[in-house]
């Protein structure tokens, strides 16, 4: 039975629907799979009782032809996403075993609509990363390896156990977040496929917040349609959350596939960084390529913030993480060390519970919110930001519908390689990415081929706000050029 | 624009993180390599920009002023490291 791990969501879908094989078998396969593959350290914790007891319920429901869309689909958690009674750690030592009385808004809607938990997945601690290698569990392992060698890679991140774990086979998607390109980076990274929607698309409500501001969540899955599947179960709107927008969510299954015929796609030249690697030129040119055969026609056009929109990330985030995560005092809920004064309970709480990236970030963000700082970089950094918008504004002004960019500035790097010495040789892995949370933009990464050592390479493809229909039908096409990778077997 | 050494020590008193004496000089680097990172942000124009407040054009939403949950005091205490009769115990802050 071990095949139907490598389904896609649709096929599986099929095969319960006509009673193939049942939820209880897939779920049982994905779980041996997850057994098999514990040194990729991409599940943080299993929860096979409750992944069975699910899966024999919905089975139930399928048999009186009941089963919601997502009906028996087993799927990984990111440790982001607070789960009922089901230890939620946001991959920090502060939070210690917290676990959540409640169930988050989207990770409600998949158990809604028939899908299986499988368990939680490793995250970088509080989302703040690009390699998974800040979580308090250790680092993920790519299941890539550049061909020939045993170097472990990272997956990326921050949802580098989503991305591990998909491509891994050991669940048919996951749910992931993005706040500067934690989605869409590592599916890059991993061969698969990351939808960081429209901000306001998916309810933050129950999701551990880094900056809310920036935060979306989405899905990770194998192929553009399953991600259109999974994303229609995430979306929509929450009144828990101010910020959740109030407007109808499409098929978007319908949209994959559909001509793109006519459509004018932005080629931005302020992507084309100076030493830039020549296969990622090469990569971007064939999408364009790939594109322009299915119909749509190409344009060059600029957004000139574009090497403005990591900095002022660098300020944005962090002063917002410094606020989200001042709730964190040893009090309430998670790790506790004691102090004489409340004060240094606080303060003992706080060293001792944050790890290293954690802590730079919320000093930096504590500096640019103080006196005397704030109108220097938060409000320079907030004033930079509208005009980050208004660039993507100009171009969609011009009947732009989508604009297509690399998904990464590089393939997955070696665990330990980056950022040892200036935490910035890290953040520039979101050099593509951070633009579009900073615009409030939907973003698709779709697996586009490989470099010359054998790892998978993405492509970034922009949308207008809430038209993550046009990326689907998009992405569908570099999906059907490039074809679907998979890595070898050697875990 | 950097940080010294007393500000470093500033910074962590308002995040409220211990910080030693020993961390400081390797904090200071690790912050002021992120503030020269961000410095060429000063050579945008921004005059007459308005910041951004929301990423979404949208109005700020209101609920309606009425109780719509609550009556759950041991959820609410069930994670607490210390607590008593559904209170949080902290150290002794008035003497």
């Amino acid at each position: 039975m071990t095949d139907l791990t490598s389904l896609t969501i649709a096929e599986a879908r099929e095969g319960l629907a006509s009673q193939s094989f049942t939820s209880l078998e897939l779920t049982d396969a994905h779980l041996a799979a997850i057994e098999a593959a514990r040194s990729l350290n991409a599940f943080v914790l299993e929860t096979p009782d409750q992944a069975r007891a699910m899966a024999r319920t919905v089975d139930a429901k399928i048999a009186k032809g009941e089963g919601g869309p997502l009906a028996g689909i087993p799927l990984g958690i990111k440790d982001l996403f607070a789960t009922k009674d089901v230890r939620t750690t946001a991959c920090s030592k502060i939070l210690g075993n917290f676990v959540p009385p409640y169930e988050s808004t989207v990770t409600s809607q998949l158990w809604r609509d028939g899908a299986v938990m499988l368990g939680k997945l490793n995250n970088d601690e509080f989302a703040m990363g690009s390699s998974n290698e800040t979580s308090c569990f250790g680092p993920v392992v790519n299941p890539w390896r550049r061909e020939g060698s045993n170097t472990t890679l990272v997956p990326g991140g921050s949802s580098g156990g989503s991305a591990s774990a998909v491509a891994a086979l050991l669940c048919m998607g996951a749910t992931a977040t993005d706040t500067g390109g934690s989605i869409r980076q590592p599916a890059a990274f991993t061969a698969t496929v990351g939808v960081k929607p429209t901000y306001g698309r998916c309810s933050r409500w129950g999701i551990v917040a880094f900056a809310s501001s920036l935060d979306q969540a989405g899905p990770i899955a194998r192929t553009v349609r399953d991600s259109a599947i999974l994303m229609r179960s995430m979306a929509g709107h929450d009144p828990k959350d101010t910020t959740s927008v109030d407007i109808g969510v499409p098929d978007y299954e319908a949209a994959v596939g559909k001509s793109v015929k006519g459509m004018k796609i932005g080629i931005p030249k302020e992507y084309r960084l100076d030493g830039m690697p020549a296969e990622i030129e090469k990569l971007w040119s064939e999408g364009a390529a790939w594109l322009k055969a299915a119909g749509a026609e190409l344009v060059e056009v600029s957004l000139p913030h574009t090497k403005y929109a990591l900095p002022a990330y660098y300020i944005v985030a962090p002063a917002e993480a410094s606020s989200n995560l001042a709730r964190y005092d040893g009090v309430r809920y998670g790790l506790r060390v004691p102090g004489r004064s409340i004060g240094e309970l606080y303060e003992n709480t706080r060293a001792e519970g944050f790890g290293d990236e954690v802590r730079r970030r919320v000093m930096i963000g504590t500096y640019v919110l103080s006196a005397g700082y704030y109108d220097a970089y938060y409000l320079r950094a907030q004033k930079v930001r509208t005009l980050i918008k208004k660039d993507f504004e100009d171009c969609f002004a011009k009947g732009i519908s989508a604009i297509l960019t690399p998904a990464t500035p590089s393939a997955a790097f070696g665990v330990g390689e980056k950022g040892g010495a200036d935490p910035v040789e890290m953040y520039l892995n979101d050099i593509f990415t951070v633009t579009v949370n900073m615009a409030g933009l939907p973003g698709i990464a779709v697996p586009a081929g490989k470099d010359a050592q054998g790892l998978p390479l993405g492509l970034q493809l922009i949308g207008r706000p809430f038209d993550e229909e046009t990326l689907f039908s998009l992405g569908e096409v570099v999906e059907q050029a490039a074809g679907r990778f998979t890595p070898p077997r050697w875990w | 624009m950097s940080v010294d050494a007393a500000t470093v020590r500033r910074i962590a008193h308002l995040a409220r993180i211990a910080v030693t004496e020993a961390e400081v000089p390797h904090l200071q680097g690790e912050l002021n390599a992120m503030l020269a990172f961000v410095e060429q942000l000063s050579e945008v124009n921004i005059d007459g920009v308005e910041p951004m407040t929301s990423v979404t054009p949208m109005e700020m939403k209101k609920r309606h002023d009425v109780v719509n949950d609550g009556e759950i005091p041991d959820d609410i205490v069930r994670n607490a490291p210390e607590t008593q009769n559904h209170f949080f115990l902290v150290p002794k802050v008035v003497e």
